[in-house]
């Protein structure tokens, strides 16, 4: 077996833009779910919708810096959409309106009735968006190697969305840190404890669970633009089964952390990375094919989560002591 | 005597009965829940400084009517107002910013919170509350010292001084019951509302904490209460106040109001075979059995 091309392929996923894509999406759904207690099931269509908002604006003509404002409003509009009728009731309602909705989005977005904003089903092609990202890159053409890695400079997937990537989990961590230890993250972990001891106490409830969704939203549409930058907006890639992920990186990680959604993505990719080389590498493919060592990888990752829930509820970096406390 | 009950002393005892300086006032309100009407008080006037006791049979509509008076609830009909402003329909969170503050029966300790935290979380004008200057820390920094300073006072005059870095959630129910009611009076409310303030409180402390009501009483702050207690009614009440049934049955000064003949009838309406001196028994075994009923029921769980 060629150990070394297996690690250096888990070693690469560890920083891979996808994985700064989903840490992202998890630290959004982090500021809903852990901070918050709001049940988002829809984080894709979020995300989906920050893809959907920048690939098209850009493909009109704006600048990068406009579209990515385009993806943040569609994921502000969305939110306020979703919380308006939602955030006043309890809280399975916003779970199964988010479910929906993000289904809606995907569901239109590939309707042949948008071919020509959206490319329905089969969606935007990456080359008819990313040249205004690409072109920002200060890292010129050609492609370098860093250790084991080579990457291109700047276009497609490369160095250059790898560090705007990180930069944007970095910004995001510092920001949720910031607010998760100041009075306003204090309000929100009492509307998670106890929305009417909150009410009781003076707090408008609604407004600051509403700011939550916007919040987390927002760093998700920027999870669905690092997402489809490296590859193609396709809406059939970004429905239920990527909401899964981002809550099993999130449980995995640790809610209510701020590093706990880096390091679950982290692991996460790498772990599904190394199951799936180790399995081409050991099971011959009269057994499984490649594609069902893929899916054979994503049973293996259901299990874990199911193993953490019941050993690990906490995550890796959850408080043990804060989870030990019966929620009565 | 204090000052209040002189100030009650001319007041007829009478249910809905005017009071020199009311400063909540409730007409006709009325909640139904399907065909049964838990709340119907036609008039009631709470006067201003003073301590008033809300009392009455379990299931007599005083938690109901709590629920209804600071937003948590909406009655049927009714109108009423807080220091002379109207409060129909207006929300939980401003009731309480009004300067109306209350607590629950049912303990609502933030459990995943410190108890500081809990604290904190009660005080008012933290700027620091709003999104955008949260990410300013030297703009909260100072309040927060002080609403800090503040919550230590009050934890220390509560005997939690010491738990204030434990999780809400680690505390005992008793606990719990007086971490609510400090953090009620971080925000130096105008008027506080307990429900049941001193269920599952041990005696000493209850001594304690009744001074620390009578003193929150004589620096201005009304306070009324739910409580069954008789002793503890008689104690530090100026004013007591009788529901039965949804309705306001009785209302006069602690000393002679249970020997209403109302009041004897409501009671023994509701429980036959006891006298009035027992209520607060028959209350805690009531709970200690549903307690018990609750623990079995987990276990069931657990072992499947
Ligand atoms: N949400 C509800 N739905 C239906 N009925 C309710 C509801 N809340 C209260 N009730 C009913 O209203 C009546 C009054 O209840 P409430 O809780 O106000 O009593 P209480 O005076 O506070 O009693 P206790 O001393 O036992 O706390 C009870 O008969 C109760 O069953
Ligand atoms: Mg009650």
């Amino acid at each position: 077996m060629d150990w070394e091309r297996i690690l250096t392929n888990v070693a690469g996923e560890v920083f891979a833009p996808t994985t700064a894509a989903y840490a992202l999406a998890a630290i959004g759904l982090n500021i809903h779910f852990g901070l918050t207690g709001l049940l988002n099931f829809g984080q894709a269509g979020f995300m989906l919708l920050g893809a959907y908002g920048f690939a098209i604006s850009t493909i009109a003509g704006y600048p990068v810096w406009a579209a990515v404002l385009v993806a943040l409003a569609c994921s502000a509009i969305f939110a306020l959409i979703l919380g308006i009728p939602t955030l006043k009731l309890r809280g399975d309602y916003l779970a199964i309106v988010t479910i929906a909705a993000a289904e809606i989005v995907r569901i239109i977005g590939r309707s042949t009735a948008l071919t020509d904003v959206t490319g329905a089903s089969s969606g935007l092609r990456g080359d008819s968006y990313k040249e205004t990202f690409t072109a920002l890159s200060p890292f010129g053409d050609g492609s370098t190697t860093l250790g084991p890695f080579t990457y291109s400079n700047s276009s497609s997937n490369s160095w250059w969305i790898r560090v705007v990537g990180w930069v944007l989990v970095a910004i995001a961590c510092v920001l949720v840190w910031r607010l998760l230890n100041s009075p306003w993250g204090r309000v929100l972990k009492g509307i998670r404890e106890d929305e009417d001891a909150v009410r009781s106490l003076g707090k408008n409830v609604y407004s600051y669970k509403m700011q939550a969704l916007v919040l987390g939203g927002a760093i998700g549409s920027l999870a669905g633009i690092v997402y489809v930058l490296p590859r193609a907006v396709q809406p059939d890639s970004m429905g239920r089964p990527m909401t899964f992920w981002v809550w099993t990186i999130l449980l995995l990680g640790g809610a209510a952390t701020v590093f706990g959604p880096v390091l679950g993505s982290m692991v996460f990719w790498a772990a599904l990375m190394l199951i799936k080389t180790v399995g081409r590498e050991v099971i011959p493919t009269t057994v499984m094919s490649s594609a069902q060592i893929e899916q054979f990888g994503q049973i293996v990752v259901g299990v874990t989560l199911m193993l953490l829930v019941i050993f690990r509820p906490q995550g890796m970096l959850g408080d043990k002591k804060e989870l030990a406390i019966n929620v009565r | 005597m204090s000052a209040e009950t002189t100030a009650l002393a001319g007041v007829e005892h009478r249910p809905g009965a005017p009071k020199p300086d009311p400063i909540l006032v409730a007409d006709g309100v009325v909640r139904r829940f399907g065909g049964m009407t838990a709340v119907d008080v036609d008039h009631l006037e709470v006067q201003r400084g003073a301590i008033t006791a809300l009392i009455g049979p379990n299931g007599a509509g005083k938690t109901t009517l709590f629920n209804l008076l600071t937003g948590f609830d909406q009655p049927q009909e009714g109108r009423w107002s807080f220091e002379g402003r109207s409060l129909g329909g207006v929300s939980a969170a401003r009731v309480s910013r009004s300067g109306m503050v209350r607590t629950f029966q049912l303990t609502k300790a933030l459990s995943r919170m410190t108890v500081m935290e809990n604290m904190r979380l009660g005080a008012r004008d933290q700027p620091g509350e709003n999104i955008l200057a949260a990410l300013v820390p030297p703009v909260w920094r100072s309040r927060e010292r002080a609403i800090t300073g503040k919550a230590e006072h009050l934890l220390e005059r509560f005997k939690l001084l010491d738990k204030k870095d434990d999780f809400a959630g680690s505390l005992s129910g008793g606990q719990r019951k007086l971490l609510e009611m400090a953090r009620a009076l971080m925000s130096d409310p105008t008027m506080v509302m307990l429900d049941e303030p001193m269920a599952g409180v041990n005696p000493a402390l209850t001594q304690s904490l009744l001074g620390h009501i009578q003193s929150l009483r004589d620096e201005g702050t009304t306070v009324l209460f739910v409580e069954h207690d008789m002793h503890m009614v008689r104690h530090i009440s100026d004013w007591v106040a009788v529901m039965a049934e949804g309705r306001l049955v009785a209302e006069g000064p602690p000393t002679t109001v249970m020997a209403d003949p109302a009041v004897v009838d409501a009671y023994l309406g509701a429980h036959h075979d006891t006298d009035l001196g027992d209520d607060s028994l028959l209350d805690d075994e009531y709970t200690h059995q549903l307690e018990a009923e609750e623990r079995a029921e987990d276990e069931r769980k657990d072992h499947r």
